[in-house]
């Protein structure tokens, strides 16, 4: 691809980008998020067609109109939001589109052989080609995902951030399996954020920063991680999380929660939070830590247990109750469960308090508008526009507006579920800061997040769970990644 | 990979075209089919192509005023349900049983206006009955739909059938004479040359502007329309705004009842039949996204006065019903086809 550029809505997302990639490579695209990344790809499967610029493939000028071009050439996609099907079979996923058919009828058998013989060069022979997608683990998903990319006669897969979903072992099975395809003589062009996932698996790299190539093809073992961050981000990043303010002695119990139980998911989990604490939940994906944040909020009704927040004992399953309390939740699905996507910032920002600011029942927009341009100038948020719909800004930013809706809300106990998920390198640094900052206020917090370096860098408590119980709770400073690690895994096989 | 060692190669091309110009029109062609003023415009523009149709057609006897407030007497019921339904829509719901909810209203208000009989302020009692029976016909979906978590097509389709049948039984398949000289002249009574059924839809239509527009009320409907499970996050009572919601729809369906009783004198378990139909067809045309979380009551009214006005194009050109429900049929689809296009617009840049 060359010269490629993009405008959406008068906003140009992508300028002139470069990008060249070589059979059988493992081609990185690092970027912060709106740093153009999705554009590009999307451009190059054929979802966005450029307004300029050319794409050539195997030395012919192509262009590519549709998903159905792209696939047609060879070019498989495995976009960042799973994008498969929960209702049908994993053989049905796989040739969605393009069924094996005679004469009208499906030829499940053949479809379902083939399926099985994908799923086993992938490592996951062990997975029935008619059980129904909707009832896999993300990770098997992301699976059926691949096998339906490498169904076509692919020579080029893309891939948008796939191990955002994966953990640990996960993730070491997908880098085997992308081996295996790149020693096919099968490029892959990679997405992620995590640095450390280049190192070990990537060639080349192509670094984007607002919608122009910083660098093309750069040799993944002959640049240092300084250079990438730089030419990522404009500026050298040091110290991505910021040092912890000491608690007083006298900050009060803010949260409380006592011998709570969700029947079959997690039991007897009791902990509590101080004013200006930052408790962090470790563990692996299906641990039970997002359910315990849900239930604390009380959007899971608990089957035993209390919850008190201030002091004030919270009814069991009611969202109402807690956010009155004065919790505030920032879910792990910021666009499904956070966002009304369509509409502006502000009516984002102030969705818990618009009634708090309305005069006799009718809303005030003007004050809404004003309270909402506070925050974005407080917390940095871009574009500093209260009315840009909420769909249009970048991860990071949607994770802003969470935090300034509870801002307005003069939350007190904040509860972030993987709050950095699909947030870039520079702006996770933004986002651990201020999350520090309120915690300085006074506020208490409880993050959860499946990157253990992360809770350890952020917290100054540290619950570890494993199965559906608190492993053990230790002063983050007082354990490392790896204790961490053997923890979740002897909880999880105990 | 067999020819070569490069599926794509770089090679150096002229630069990007200049944004400038691309943008301006991109932006000017956004506001103009996506925004909110310029979706109105659209139905602005349907709606001057119908007249001058039925001036070309139909001259003098469309275009003088009488025939004006006929067209907008015509539309003034089906409106005012039509603005309940806009609610419901936005809300991410449906109701299909507004049509036979105003049936069974007209029905009870005037059985108690027998029954409370020879007292001069009894057209009042029949006024509120049916507003009551309308308001409870809606609670009692709102509840089944948001406590019971029965699917809103299903509980209000039940609710449509039960309805009718009740208001037979009730009627005993008579119609119900309204014999209070003191309503009917109210009802027909000129207010500055517009009559009340005109004006009890403005009423109507401007109240749920602002109840949209400017209340925390309509606030929560764009947001639990626009994403329930956020609106439930961020600590909004989302179950009892949905049955508001409904219960909204059935006042309309009550006041739509009045309006009727007004208009025909006569309450009979058949009023209102496939209503709901037209309204649903009102507020899609106007340019409400039948997923929820928007809409517009001004792009409702518009929706409204399009069909009342067809009606009135076909009839003064002695055309037929049939003909008419076929041009029907054609503008819905073609609304539907239009919206999704802005839709796709407007999702797509992200």
């Amino acid at each position: 691809m060359s010269g490629i550029s993009k405008n959406f809505s008068g906003v140009q997302a992508l300028k002139n980008v470069d990008l060249e990639i070589v059979a059988g490579e493992v081609h990185c695209i690092l970027g912060q998020n709106g740093a153009g990344k999705s554009t590009l790809i999307k451009t190059l499967a054929g979802a966005h067609v450029p307004d300029s610029g050319t794409i050539e493939w195997n030395g012919e000028q192509v262009s590519l109109h549709s998903p159905q071009d792209a696939i047609e050439l060879g070019i498989a996609t495995m976009y960042q939001e799973l994008d498969v099907v929960d209702g049908l079979t994993i053989s049905e996923n796989i040739f969605l589109g393009h069924e094996l058919s005679m004469g009208g009828f499906l030829r499940a058998g053949e479809a379902n052989e083939r399926t099985r013989r994908l799923l086993e060069r992938l490592g996951h022979g062990d997975l029935p080609p008619s059980r129904e997608v909707g009832t896999l683990s993300a990770a098997n998903k992301q699976i059926v995902s691949m096998a339906r990319a490498l169904s076509h006669d692919t020579r080029l897969i893309i891939m948008d951030e796939p191990s955002a979903v994966l953990d640990g072992e996960e993730v070491k099975n997908l880098f085997r399996v992308v081996r295996e395809l790149t020693n096919a003589g099968i490029a892959v062009v990679y997405i992620t954020h995590r640095l450390e996932e280049i190192r070990e698996i990537g060639d080349r790299i192509t670094v984007l920063k607002d919608g122009r190539s910083t660098a093309n093809g750069l040799d993944v073992s002959e640049t240092p991680t300084s250079e990438l961050i730089r030419r990522m981000t404009g500026r050298e990043v040091e110290n991505v999380f910021p040092p912890a303010t000491p608690i007083p002695d006298d900050a009060p119990q803010a949260l409380e929660v006592d011998g709570l139980s969700l029947e079959g998911v997690f039991h007897d989990v009791g902990f509590t939070v101080r004013a200006g604490e930052i408790v962090g939940l470790a563990g692996l994906v299906g641990s039970g830590r997002s359910e315990i944040l849900e239930t604390i909020y009380g959007a899971r009704r608990a089957t035993s247990g209390t919850v008190r927040a201030n002091g004030r004992e919270l009814r069991r399953g009611s969202v109402r109750d807690a956010v009155r309390a004065g919790i505030g939740l920032s879910p792990e699905e910021r666009k499904s469960q956070g966002l009304l996507l369509d509409e502006p910032i502000f009516r984002n920002v102030t969705l818990s308090s618009f009634a708090r600011f309305a005069r006799g029942g009718f809303v005030d927009e003007r004050r809404e508008r004003r309270i909402a341009a506070e925050q974005i100038d407080a917390l940095e948020l871009r574009p500093a526009d209260p009315d840009r719909p909420a769909r249009t800004l970048s991860g990071g930013n949607q994770q802003k507006i969470l935090l300034a809706r509870w801002l307005v809300n003069r939350t007190s106990v904040l509860l972030l579920d993987e709050p950095t998920r699909g947030v870039d390198v520079g702006a996770r640094a933004e986002i651990y800061a201020l999350i520090r900052e309120l915690a300085a206020n006074g506020d208490a917090v409880v993050v959860v997040s499946s990157e253990i370096e992360e809770v350890l860098g952020l917290a100054d408590t540290v619950l570890v769970v494993g199965d559906g119980r608190i492993l053990t709770t230790v002063k983050s400073d007082q354990i490392d990644e790896h204790q961490v690690l053997d923890l979740v895994m002897k909880g999880t096989s105990a | 990979m067999s020819e070569s060692q490069s599926p794509t190669i770089a090679r150096a091309e002229s630069g990007p075209v200049s944004p400038e110009p691309q943008q301006r029109r991109r932006f000017t062609a956004r506001s103009l089919l996506s925004g909110s003023v310029g979706r109105n415009l659209g139905l602005i523009l349907a709606l001057a192509a119908l007249f001058v149709v039925g001036a070309i057609t139909a001259g003098d006897r469309f275009t003088n005023i009488d025939n004006i407030l006929v067209i907008v007497r015509l539309a003034s019921i089906i409106g005012v349900i039509s603005v309940g339904m806009t609610f419901v829509i936005i809300g991410g719901g449906i109701d299909l049983s507004v049509g036979s909810v105003m049936g069974l209203a007209s029905v009870v208000a005037t059985l108690s206006a027998v029954q409370a009989l020879a007292d001069n302020s009894t057209w009042l009692v029949m006024v509120f009955t049916a507003l009551a029976v309308g308001l409870a016909a809606g609670f009692l979906n709102g509840f089944v739909i948001a406590y019971g978590k029965v699917v809103a097509f299903m509980a209000t389709l039940a609710m449509l059938v039960a309805a009718r049948g009740l208001a037979e039984i009730l009627a005993n398949r008579t119609t119900q004479v309204v014999r209070i000289p003191e309503f009917i002249e109210f009802m027909n009574m000129d207010l500055l040359g517009i009559d009340m059924l005109i004006w009890i839809f403005v009423l109507v239509a401007v109240a749920g502007w602002i109840l949209l527009n400017r209340t925390t009320f309509g606030r929560r409907t764009v947001a639990i329309g626009g994403n329930r499970e956020a609106a439930r996050l961020a600590g909004l009572a989302v179950r009892r705004h949905t049955m508001y919601l409904y219960a909204l729809a059935g006042l309309t369906a009550g006041i739509a009842a009045v309006m009727i009783l007004g208009r025909t004198t006569a309450g009979t378990s058949t009023h209102g039949q496939l209503y709901e139909l037209d309204a649903i067809a009102a507020v899609v045309v106007g340019g409400t996204l039948l997923v929820g979380g928007r809409g517009t009551i001004t792009g409702t009214v518009f929706g409204v006065l399009i069909f009342a006005t067809l009606t009135n194009v076909f009839t003064q050109n002695n055309l037929s019903t049939s003909v008419q429900a076929v041009a029907k049929g054609v503008i819905i689809v073609v609304a539907v086809l239009l919206q999704q296009r802005f839709a796709g617009q407007g999702s797509k840049s992200h």
